[in-house]
């Protein structure tokens, strides 16, 4: 084991047979083989790098090929290198959203010329990704170019190049997110270890959303059809391993977003939501076992999801940082997550907003500030939360909206910026709301919502930032009521 | 005892200044092992040659007070911590009057030290007192060796002269069949302390002033040199007898143990620490051995059998009392629960008791002071002036030659 | 005292989400519990809302329950389990906090209910409430900063008239300092105030004598049952206080204390644990020392296993956590192995012949409007840890291990950014804590700025300047190279002795990582791999044991970390001899093997 972080289990004394705390930088990793070599007597060790993330595999490349255990290097580059990547797609006849890549802004407009905004805007070869934007009219479009040539290592490095450009892809608004971890072994065949629906659509980083699995809005034949994708993307790349991919959901078009071979941050809740363990069958799997061999000696088991749902929800830091704009986005935040798991999707919905520490309330109050295109939805949130007993306050946009269908509102509070009459951080700061629903307002500037957000976080009260968090917060709510938690252990969910 | 006088210590750079600048390049240095092993480095300290037992230390702190222990002497030194010097030097944490080891090997002495206590840096110390040392040395690779051979004679001297130093270590006698005791006791008696009621007699084997300050909280100290015979030592009226640490082995010194026998008879409590705690085994008819490479440390584990407690020791020593030797004479009392090698040991029909390792602690953990309080009462059971409390402060006349700690006496 | 027969069933309260102030230290923590509970027998219930763990894996624990950490939860795993006891201390701020409410509602900890083992409510609210904690020290007799509570702004604003400003204001019950401030002037009392009072789930804050630029210090220290402590580990903070100990970069061990300091911190810090009133475990005992006039304060303990826990145990080879749970079931620590060593008893303090450097690592860059200055709230997202030889080495290894686009301290292409700035603009920046802050010293003291004047800029201690300006040096030496096949094998050693990576070789020359690495190369200059023994190779080792016999005792096969250290293989003898070393691949050592057998 390589690695240098010393709160890991990985760097625990106990874990491997030998430990190397050092840099994970190409220097180290070539003289910890080249000791580990001497010390087997003139064989090298096989070097596993897709267990650790995207640090590793940039690793990958750096060593000799033929030591690399699993996908070969070769692979990984030909799911991160965009053109080799849309060729792939291309001819497995897989949808792709429409897009390029730019390294200055004549491109970039030239590629939303041919595509249209809003565009998805990002720096390929980062981590979470960072620094990537949602991107509606031309002049946001030059700014996010400006920022990404001077952004972090970018910068750095000399700004953007051929090597190092922005893809540009047209951003599929109200798509439903999907993961899919999977591991195929070298015969071919292909295990999907878990099917994910995202709950926010697609522009929330998908470490940033809750998911769950089974999904729970997607067709059956939607499911299959990602299925049957993976297994050709695995197969294509010649995965020995894990893979990730990640798809959105369109009416009936399922488009594929990135392949990652690699095990991906989902990889625990499904093992811990199916029962089946991904990382140890994977393991075996890249230094050369079959899954049909590993199902006989037992280790790879049947899934066990037959009669729950997990639900993985992100924890987040805003609070710490209550000068920060808690709305989510496609730029990961999220330090860290919890799983609810129970009979239901919103029973498993509402223990893993307990568990985040954003309680769904009983009762109360609970204010609700929709941008428009969330307004539909929200009439459902409200007649929902009249249904459950609880008060509703909002702005008089959305209150307007409601009236509209027949939803009267508690109250109307005024505007944040107009400071006349109580608002939304008045109630909020006065503790006169159990929970709140605001959902962004465009983009940029320092608007209502953004204040209304960062009060709610600064005063602890619990709250969602996008609309269908907010469906699903009433769905548990409803299927919770009246009954107490119950809980069961993983070996009982597991049992066969 | 004298103390080094203030100006020579406080050396040209005064507190906290820069002492070698890299651009200041040391002489290439060596170390060579009597058996011929070499190791690269830079001298440092004073610029001579010097040969010595090669003994490692593992304590992470209290270089100084190591340097300054005579059990050290006729040694060389290696600290298994690497950064060594890097709070400078004072007066306050001398444990003798001068240096006693030979020399001293190091990883990384400090380039500048920093510390409020500090008045002046090691590297002028070791030029102070003429002991010359090496830096840049894999001390690890060292202690590794010393580990599987034991302690072994070696030399240290400009790289440039490597058939000389190769001599030297090959000629180094080590500390075998060495007395090493007159060489590091004081020539004269002396008195510390004064306000307290007792009145303790303390042979000077190599005696640490840390020591001395635990035992001047109980009263009067005389301190004696180890020739000193019992009588004159009976004449001097003590309501105890203590035996100090020193170098060397013990089965070296006939005199000691012939005193301290006639002394056992006088029903005097003898309280022994380290050398003294050997002797005092020998005087009861004990054995004692060699061990492989020595207890050189501050981590020590270990365990009084009397009340079952684990202390966290510090140690220095080669030899032990083994422990089958006093059996049927002396109880054994603390054992090293790390290798089972006895650590003290309470005589059944004579008033004394000793331990291996150092419950005076300079340096090392304070685990182990309540010994100095069995000793007082030892003392006041046996018909002792009169009780005292101890842990007072040593307010009243400084002894000579004793600095006054800064806090974390008693 | 062995193993407790009167206890079959174990309740381990993980520490759920990873949030800042508190990572996946505590997923090892508890995974070590839950093995070791196990291995001893007990039918281990585990609860952590966290799927993302290793405890979380069904086959840590008899029954794995990921649900929400709240205490009606647990109510109803306490309900259908009916564990005899629970072990609160080895699942951070959030498993002692739970623990506590758990105890308030009387579900724990109370006659008829599971007992609460490593620490008992009690203990737990004297560590945890400060000017209970403060008092119970001040009436041992140790000094701690002047200091005053207030439920309520007015009273804020009173007593930091009395103790005088600056002062710090920390809300009570909080994870890693969250809330917490520095104020200057009344008007920043005022707003802190308010923010900490809403931060403390009761509503209280204290309002304390702000001891800002004092140099830190951290003791890790265990306790067993026979009342019988140790100190596993000292570390010391490069950053002064003022900076939360979680995002200053620290040092273990301590590297400028004289023992006579050293000493005393060790005591009050026994002192502490023994009032405090944990009973066995471990705790973590936070000391600041004024440089000036020596006062020594204790500033709080954490009366449980805590970040700096899993540091102390990787950087030592002591398992802190795997030893607390032992400790909690009645074992005392000479009863208990040590794991490394493997004869020796865990009842010892771990000596070590290297430095370990941490440091920490930010995510500002994703948190826009955020000011990026380090403050007593800890902001960090995680850490990394480095092993070398001397202190520059093991620096310079952990600054490149944040893989945030640096080689070293300085000496890469990022370094551009700094020479863009004025020196007298860097002087300033220096004062102000930032993650950029070494490269900023490193920078200035390449431009010449003294020692001295960048510890009256920014407080850290003259001996790590120093250290840093070796580097800065060496690099200096180097620059007269034109290029890798100048140097000679002892200027290769010297320049990897003080940490500096290929990467950083091959900016200072323009020329590719390989061109250095060859030309290293050929002068034989490859790294060795020393072993994290404990015991700072003080005893011979013990023949390598590589018989597994069965699954569970599988785990005596021994288990070893390294850290490399630059030594040349040829052409001296002291190199040769070193990299036989290496060849060696040596395990383990033990402490001690019996000395008498050999005599």
């Amino acid at each position: 084991m390589i690695n240098c972080n010393p709160e890991t289990v990985s760097t625990d004394y106990d874990t491997s047979d030998r430990l190397y705390f050092e840099p994970l930088t190409q220097e180290d990793v070539l003289h910890v083989i080249a000791a580990e070599t001497a010390a087997a007597g003139g064989v090298p060790p096989k070097v596993i790098v897709a267990l650790g993330g995207q640090t590793p595999l940039k690793l990958a490349s750096l060593i000799p090929p033929q030591l690399v255990a699993g996908t070969a290097a070769a692979s990984i580059d030909l799911a991160e290198d965009r053109e080799k990547w849309n060729a792939l797609c291309h001819e497995l006849q897989i949808p792709q959203p429409p897009g390029g890549t730019a390294t200055d802004l004549e491109d970039a407009l030239d590629i939303v010329s041919g595509i249209g905004f809003p565009v998805l805007v990002r720096p390929s070869y980062v981590l979470g990704g960072r620094a990537m934007q949602i991107v509606h009219d031309v002049n946001q479009l030059a700014t996010a170019m400006a920022e990404l040539a001077g952004f972090g290592s970018l910068g750095r490095e000399g700004g953007l190049s051929a090597e190092r450009p922005v893809l540009i892809d047209r951003f599929l608004a109200s798509a439903v997110e999907v993961d899919v971890d999977a591991v195929r072994d070298h015969t071919g065949e292909v295990l999907i270890g878990g099917v994910m629906e995202h709950v926010e659509e697609a522009g929330v980083h998908s470490g940033d959303s809750a998911c769950a699995i089974p999904p729970p809005t997607l067709a059956p034949w939607v499911v299959e059809v990602i299925a049957a994708y993976t297994a050709a993307i695995a197969e294509r790349l010649d995965v020995r391993g894990l893979i990730n991919v990640q798809y959105a959901v369109v009416g009936t078009t399922v488009y594929v977003i990135e392949a990652n071979p690699r095990a991906s941050r989902t990889v625990p809740f499904v093992a811990k939501a199916t029962g089946v363990p991904l990382a140890k069958v994977a393991t075996r799997v890249m230094l050369g076992a079959t899954l049909a061999e590993l199902r006989a000696e037992g280790l790879l088991v049947e899934s066990a999801l037959r009669d729950h749902v997990a639900v993985k929800e992100a924890v987040l830091p805003f609070s710490r940082f209550p000068e920060v704009d808690p709305a989510l986005g496609p730029e990961m935040r999220s330090t860290g997550e919890v799983m609810g798991i129970d009979a239901t999707f919103g029973r498993a919905f509402y223990k893993a907003e307990l568990a985040a520490g954003n309680p769904l309330p009983a009762d109360g109050t609970v204010f609700l500030s929709l941008a428009d295109p969330d307004k539909p939805a929200g009439l459902v949130v409200a007649k929902r939360l009249r249904q459950l007993g609880l008060g509703v306050v909002a702005t008089q946009g959305t209150a307007d909206y409601l009236a509209r269908f027949g939803q009267g509102v508690d109250e109307v509070v005024a505007k944040v910026s107009e400071g006349a009459g109580k608002t939304a951080v008045d109630l909020i700061a006065a503790g006169e709301v159990t929970f709140v629903v605001n959902t962004p307002q465009g983009r940029g500037g320092r608007t209502d919502g953004e204040q209304i957000r960062k009060a709610a976080t600064l005063h602890r009260i619990a709250n969602v930032t996008t609309v269908d968090a907010a469906l699903a917060a009433v769905q548990g709510l409803l299927e919770q009521r009246g009954h107490p938690i119950a809980v069961r252990s993983l070996q009982e969910h597991h049992a066969p | 005892m004298s103390d080094p006088k203030r100006s020579e210590l406080l050396v040209a750079t005064g507190p906290n200044q820069p002492v070698a600048t890299s651009r200041m390049r040391r002489a290439d240095g060596i170390l060579v092992l009597a058996d011929g092993t070499l190791f690269e480095g830079e001298l440092i300290g004073a610029s001579t040659a010097a040969a010595g037992e090669v003994v490692f230390n593992t304590a992470m702190t209290g270089y100084q007070e190591i340097l300054s222990d005579p059990s050290y002497a006729g040694q060389i030194i290696t600290f298994t911590t690497p950064h060594i010097g890097n709070y400078g030097v004072n007066l306050a944490d001398f444990e003798a009057r001068r240096l006693f080891c030979r020399g001293v090997v190091v990883r990384e002495l400090a380039r500048r030290p920093s510390s409020r206590r500090s008045t002046g840096d090691l590297d002028s110390l070791l030029r102070r007192y003429d002991v010359p040392g090496i830096t840049g040395v894999d001390t690890r690779r060292l202690t590794r060796l010393i580990r599987e051979t034991g302690a072994i004679p070696g030399a240290i001297g400009p790289a440039d002269d490597v058939a000389r130093i190769t001599a030297a270590a090959a000629d180094e006698p080590g500390t075998d069949g060495i007395d090493l005791v007159s060489t590091v006791t004081t020539a004269e008696p002396y008195t510390v302390g004064g306000d307290g009621p007792f009145r303790v007699v303390a042979y000077d084997f190599g005696i640490k002033r840390t020591i001395l300050r635990h035992l001047a909280e109980l009263g009067v100290v005389e301190v004696v040199p180890a020739s000193t015979p019992a009588a004159d030592v009976v004449a001097r009226r003590p309501d105890g007898v203590f035996l100090s640490n020193g170098p060397g082995d013990p089965a070296l010194l006939p005199g000691p143990v012939a005193a301290i026998q006639e002394l056992l008879g006088t029903g005097i409590p003898v309280f022994g620490i380290c050398l003294g705690h050997q002797l005092l085994g020998r005087a009861l008819g004990g054995d004692t051995v060699k061990l492989a490479f020595g207890h050189h440390g501050a981590n020590h584990p270990v365990k009084d059998l009397t009340t079952g407690a684990i202390e966290i020791t510090s140690q220095n020593h080669n030899f032990a009392v083994a422990v089958g030797s006093i059996a049927g004479v002396a109880d054994l009392t603390h054992v090293n629960l790390n290798d089972g090698v006895c650590e003290g040991l309470a005589a059944r029909d004579a008033n004394a008791f000793g331990v291996q390792h150092h419950p005076e602690a300079g340096p090392g953990p304070h685990d182990s002071r309540y010994l100095f309080h069995r000793f007082l009462a030892r003392m006041t059971s046996a018909g002792g002036r009169s009780a005292v409390t101890v842990g007072g402060s040593m307010s009243g006349d400084e002894p000579v030659g004793l600095p006054v700690p800064e806090r974390g006496v008693g | 005292m062995p193993r407790r027969d009167d206890l079959t069933t174990i309740l381990v309260i993980g520490s759920g989400p990873i949030v800042i102030g508190q990572a996946c230290e505590f997923d090892y923590s508890g995974t070590q519990a839950c093995r070791v509970l196990r291995d001893d027998g007990y039918r281990v219930v585990l609860v952590n809302s966290n799927p993302a763990t290793i405890m979380t894996d069904p086959d840590f624990a008899d029954r794995t329950y990921i649900e929400p950490l709240t205490p009606e939860v647990l109510a109803r795993i306490i309900e259908r389990e009916r564990p005899d006891a629970v072990l609160p201390t080895l699942g951070g701020q959030t498993g002692l906090n739970l623990a506590m409410a758990l105890y308030e509602q009387g579900l724990i900890g109370r006659p008829g209910t599971p007992e609460m083992i490593g620490a008992d409510a009690e203990a737990i609210a004297t560590a945890e409430d400060r000017e209970r904690f403060k008092e119970a020290m001040v009436e041992i007799g140790l000094d701690v900063p002047r200091s005053g509570i207030a439920h309520d702004v007015a009273t804020a604003v009173a007593v930091a008239d009395d103790v005088g400003l600056p002062v710090i204001i920390r809300p009570a019950y909080i994870l890693g300092g969250r809330g917490t401030g520095i104020a200057v002037t009344t008007d920043e009392v005022v707003r802190l105030a308010a923010i900490g009072l809403a931060a403390s789930p009761i509503g209280e804050i204290l309002v304390e004598e702000s001891i800002a630029g004092w140099k830190e210090f951290e003791l890790e220290v265990m306790r067993d049952r026979a009342d019988n402590c140790v100190v596993v580990c000292s570390i010391e903070n490069v950053d002064p206080m003022g900076v939360h100990t979680g995002d200053s970069i620290t040092v273990a061990p301590a590297q400028t204390l004289t023992d006579v300091e050293y000493q005393q911190m060790r005591d009050d810090a026994f002192a502490c644990i023994r009032r405090v009133g944990v009973e066995t475990g471990g705790s973590n005992v936070q000391f600041a020392l004024d440089p000036v006039t020596g006062r020594q304060v204790i500033i709080e303990m954490n009366p449980r296993v805590s970040r700096s826990s899993a540091l102390a145990s990787k950087a030592t080879g002591f398992p802190i956590a795997k030893i607390a749970a032992r400790l909690a079931v009645g074992y005392t620590l000479d009863e208990i192995q040590n794991d490394v060593t493997g004869v020796t008893p865990a009842c010892f303090e771990p000596t070590i012949d290297y430095v370990v450097t941490k440091v920490p690592r930010w995510a500002f860059e994703k948190l826009p409007g955020t000011s990026g200055v380090l403050g007593t709230q800890m902001q960090s997202v995680g850490e990394v840890m480095a092993i070398g030889r001397t202190f520059p080495e093991s620096l310079q290894k952990a600054l490149r291990s944040l893989e945030q686009g640096r080689a070293g301290l300085n000496c890469d292409a990022a370094e551009r950014q700094l020479a863009a700035r004025v020196t007298d603009e860097l002087l300033v920046a220096v004062a102000t804590p930032t993650p950029d802050r070494i490269f900023q010293l490193g920078e200035l003291l390449r431009r010449g700025v003294t020692v001295d004047d960048l510890n009256a800029a920014c407080r850290i201690d003259a001996w790590f300047l120093d250290q840093l300006l070796a580097i800065v040096e060496e690099r200096g030496a180097l620059e007269e190279h034109s290029g890798p096949d100048e140097l000679a094998t002892r200027e290769w050693r010297r320049a990897k002795r003080l940490g500096f990576s290929d990467v950083q070789l091959a900016h200072l020359w323009s020329v590719s990582e390989v061109a250095v690495r060859t030309a290293r190369q050929a002068c034989g200059v490859e790294p060795t791999y020393k072993t994290v023994d404990t015991c700072a190779p003080s005893s011979p080792p013990r023949r390598r044991t590589t018989t597994r016999r069965g699954r569970t005792r599988a785990r005596s096969v021994r288990r070893t970390a390294r850290a490399s250290s630059f030594s040349a293989r040829a052409p001296t003898a002291s190199a040769r001899a070193s990299s036989s070393t290496t060849a060696a691949s040596t395990p383990a050592s033990p402490c001690a093997r019996p000395a008498s057998r050999r005599s």
